[in-house]
């Protein structure tokens, strides 16, 4: 008997009794899809993040200067130049020194701000800032060291409700200020979100710090193909000048988004794990099923020994049965999946089919079939003819 | 063609041993039809199933056709039983699944022929049995006296030189055992050879060589000429 032969008396047999064989395929169905909506999901949430990180610009590279004491620093001019020294690798940049426990203030109205951060005019555009109002920080801001700043709409919707915030008078850690821009709202306007911030002149922040001011930059690569170049040029001259890599850090969006393909690759294994959990359930239902089939069909068997079945022909007749109900609980299973990651896309969320998830997945059930038929179909194929044919 | 040299069946059961065959010899020629005759627990089965080569002896030879299968394993006993015999039962055993015809294929699906050929097979032996109209009908669609007829037509299908039957008649009323009896006794003026088991007298009266087998042992093997 050839495979082809075995294979259609299986068919025959799981048509026999259509409702069991769906229940025995159901643990390998619902095993597959819930493997492949998770690896979906997974998938389309990575997409996610990366598309938010590639907003802010995989040409972002940040650098924090801690400096190591004595006479070796860096002052903004040097990055500047840095910069206008280097205009194939580098485009622009911005300070960001941030400026702790601020307090804005409109009258009596008081908010206390939790990011506020003195910036040059390049902040907004690097940062892929968009100005709802107004305009953003200017090269004129700094140089003259005005007394402007921009909001994000979190404070602007504290300080000034539905009035216009452009032109009005804000006070700054008890120094008066005007609001000459109101960012464009980014994150339902939290207090603590990125809605949450006031942006300065960064020749101001020093001014507007009670204590200490913690100093960073933002540069923005000339290209994402240069921002790896760009990264080392930096680190290179921070080292020329400290030379010590303990008072400065640099790191680039690229490295961020391998950090974060690392975790979501650890995540999506783990959920998947998961799921293979129930396909190793699935797997046992299809056990459970055979042993009874077998016992079932004992006559049968004796009946088909009788007519001159080899132990191998039961074994791969049962073998068989139980690869096809694997392998058919496999596809609906994927289909199923399928289905399952566009019901899941109604939730406003993200997916990204993974054709691999699919073919492991359906790998496995197939070698699941395998696994969990062997041991009834030896069973099967060791029945005493004489027995098998008395059994009722 | 069939020949038992001093055939031991013993099963042991604890400390008691059950001699279910104590010593049978028997040799059956081509184109016989033998009748074996016992009550119940005679040993008359384990004959049936010693010959029908679904077991094999404790000690003993059993020649078929000139080969020894008492030391066969399982995969060439298969095969013998494949080639060189078919099974009527009391039951007629159909698989209750599989249509007429598809029954009457099995042995040739083991014996591992093309579709076309089992097809063109089966339907020969079915025709042969006059239930050539029947192959698409599931077996629990045909009366009792029509299975077992399809039964005959699955043991004959493969052309086997032995037909062993053991009680055919056994679920049939009279006339219908009747039907199959006389049926069993054309196949053998056609030239097979045919070994029945019964239990019943009125049955082996129309044998002409009838073995009586009691407790394991053969008390008598009469041949006379009876009107087959």
């Amino acid at each position: 008997m050839n495979i082809k032969q075995a294979f259609s008396l299986a068919m025959k047999s799981l048509a026999a009794s259509k409702m069991r064989s769906f229940l025995t395929m159901l643990g390998i169905i619902i095993g597959v899809a819930a493997v492949i909506v998770i690896v979906s999901m997974v998938n389309g949430m990575t997409q996610d993040v990366l598309n938010e990180f590639e907003n802010l610009g995989a040409t972002t590279i940040t650098v924090t200067v801690r400096g190591r004491g004595g006479n070796r620093s860096v002052s903004i001019d040097d990055m500047q130049n840095l910069v206008d020294d280097n205009p194939e690798y580098l485009e622009s940049m911005t300070p960001n020194i941030m400026v702790p426990g601020m307090t804005a203030k409109n009258g009596s109205t008081n908010v206390d701000v939790s990011s506020c951060v003195g910036v040059n005019e390049n902040y907004v555009p690097i940062k892929g800032l968009t100005i709802e109002q107004g305009r953003g920080i200017e090269y004129m801001d700094c140089e003259a060291r005005l007394r402007n700043c921009v909001i994000g709409s979190y404070v602007a919707q504290e300080l000034y409700g539905y009035t216009e915030a452009v032109g009005q008078e804000i006070k700054l850690n008890g120094q008066s200020y005007q609001v000459v821009g109101v960012l464009e709202e980014k994150a339902d306007s939290a207090e603590g979100s990125a809605d949450d911030i006031v942006i300065v002149p960064y020749t101001m922040a020093s001014r507007l710090s009670k204590s200490f001011t913690m100093g960073s930059y933002t540069f923005n690569a000339a290209g994402k193909e240069v921002a790896d170049k760009a990264q080392e040029l930096i680190d290179g001259y921070l080292l020329g000048v400290f030379s010590n890599t303990n008072a400065y850090s640099v790191s680039n969006m690229a490295s961020m988004i391998d950090t974060i393909n690392e975790l979501t690759d650890t995540l999506s294994l783990v959920l998947a794990g998961v799921a293979g959990v129930s396909l190793l359930v699935g797997g046992i239902g299809i056990m459970n099923i055979m042993l009874v089939s077998v016992t079932e069909r004992t006559r049968e068997i004796g009946i088909r020994k009788s007519l001159g079945a080899t132990p191998w022909d039961i074994m791969s007749q049962f073998v068989v049965e139980a690869i096809t109900t694997s392998c058919l609980g496999g596809v609906m299973g994927i289909l199923l999946g399928i289905a399952g990651s566009y019901a899941v896309t109604l939730l406003d969320m993200t997916i990204a089919l993974s054709v691999p998830a699919m073919l492991i997945s359906f790998t496995i059930s197939a070698a699941i079939g395998i696994a969990f038929g062997y041991f009834p179909a030896k069973k099967a194929a060791k029945l005493n003819p004489i027995e098998a044919l008395r059994y009722d | 063609m069939i020949e038992l040299k001093n055939v031991y069946k013993i099963y042991s059961d604890g400390d008691s041993e059950i001699r279910a065959l104590d010593g049978v010899s028997l040799h059956v020629s081509r184109g016989e039809f033998v009748c074996i005759v016992g009550s119940s627990g005679s040993g008359k089965s384990t004959c049936m199933n010693i010959i029908g080569c679904l077991d094999i002896p404790t000690s003993g030879e059993y020649h078929l056709n000139g080969t020894d299968v008492s030391t066969m394993s399982e995969k060439e006993l298969a095969h013998v039983r494949n080639r060189e015999l078919g099974f009527v039962f009391q039951q007629y055993n159909l698989i209750p699944k599989l249509t007429v015809k598809e029954n009457v294929e099995l042995p040739l699906l083991y014996k591992g022929l093309k579709p076309q050929e089992r097809s063109a097979l089966a339907q020969k032996a079915l025709e042969r049995v006059g239930l050539g109209d029947r192959g698409k009908k599931y077996p629990a669609q045909l009366s009792g006296g029509q299975q077992q007829r399809v039964s005959i037509a699955r043991a004959l299908a493969g052309n086997p030189p032995v037909i062993l039957a053991d009680e055919p008649t056994g679920a049939l009323d009279s006339k219908t055992g009747r039907e199959v009896l006389e049926f069993l006794k054309q196949l053998n003026r056609e030239g097979t050879t045919v070994v029945l088991i019964t239990h019943d007298n009125a049955i082996a009266s129309e044998i002409n060589r009838v073995v009586r087998i009691h407790d394991g042992k053969i008390i008598s093997d009469e041949t006379r000429e009876v009107v087959q």
